[in-house]
């Protein structure tokens, strides 16, 4: 049983032979790596043009839109610690897709 | 499998569901009240939703990658003539806000078959995406192969 701990019986019975909740929490991963990328992208995108006022702003922007991205992914990756997580809630997801959508906003903002 | 987590509650349909505006806009009231989708049928295994979050995150894995696309033909084809560089890019910026948007118009439709017990709802989506995609690689073809600073 790798991992059953033997401290926590409950755990070990409901563990889910399909590791479920396991590949749920390595797909939020890769998708905070994705946006990881997109982002810096981003970034690149906005201090391409010399730096001003403006371009930190949209800068700044793009940091929180990752970091709101990060902090979703990590509520949902603790989340996936129970035995038989709770589905999303469509608030989050309706949250981490206006993350992406504000990511492609702010790049088309800074086109040149 | 049936229902292995909640209480288990005869499935409410609430009749055969129209199709087509009235629906789309019930579904984005769906995305901003998670209790309204509860209120739908019973909860499904865990697994099935669990599956259903996968492919969501996989669809906006897709939405990302073409947002960074849009980035990088903006930053790394400066050759290329203006107009034509900023019309890729937007195509690719919005063709990545648009897989986001569906991702989460795709989720809610198939959380909600699955607690009431309906079929998964099919789409013409990934043929469009994929014939944009192929159009726009295309393009960028020819451009990177003819169109240096045309």
């Amino acid at each position: 049983m790798p991992e059953g701990n033997g401290t926590d019986g409950s755990r070990t019975r409901d563990r889910d032979p399909g590791l479920q909740p396991e590949r749920t929490r390595l797909a939020w991963r890769r998708t905070t790596l994705a946006c990881a990328v997109a982002a810096s992208l981003a970034g690149r995108q906005t201090l391409h043009s010399g730096i001003d006022s403006v371009s930190l702003v949209v800068l700044a922007l793009v940091v929180l839109a990752w970091l709101a991205f990060l902090a979703l992914a990590h509520r949902r990756i603790r989340a996936m610690h129970a035995p038989r997580p709770p589905a999303l809630s469509p608030r989050a997801a309706a949250a981490a897709v206006a993350c992406t959508v504000a990511l492609a906003a702010l790049g088309a903002a800074t086109l040149r | 499998m049936t229902d292995s987590s909640g209480p288990s509650e005869p499935s409410r349909h609430t009749g055969p569901r129209g199709d087509g505006r009235a629906s789309a806009l019930s579904d984005i009231r769906l995305w901003f009240a998670p209790e309204r989708l509860r209120e739908e049928g019973s909860t499904p295994d865990y697994r099935f939703s669990l599956a259903n979050e996968r492919t969501f995150l996989a669809w906006l894995r897709t939405a990302m990658a073409l947002v960074g696309g849009g980035f990088a033909v903006d930053q790394f084809l400066p050759g290329t003539g203006r107009p034509l560089r900023i019309a890729l890019a937007l195509i690719l910026l919005a063709a990545g806000a648009l897989c986001a948007l569906r991702a989460i118009s795709h989720w809610v439709r198939c959380e909600r078959a699955m607690r009431r017990g309906e079929d998964l709802p099919t789409s013409r989506f990934p043929i469009a995406l994929g014939l944009a995609v192929g159009v726009v690689a295309l393009l960028m073809v020819i451009v990177a192969a003819f169109g240096w600073g045309g």
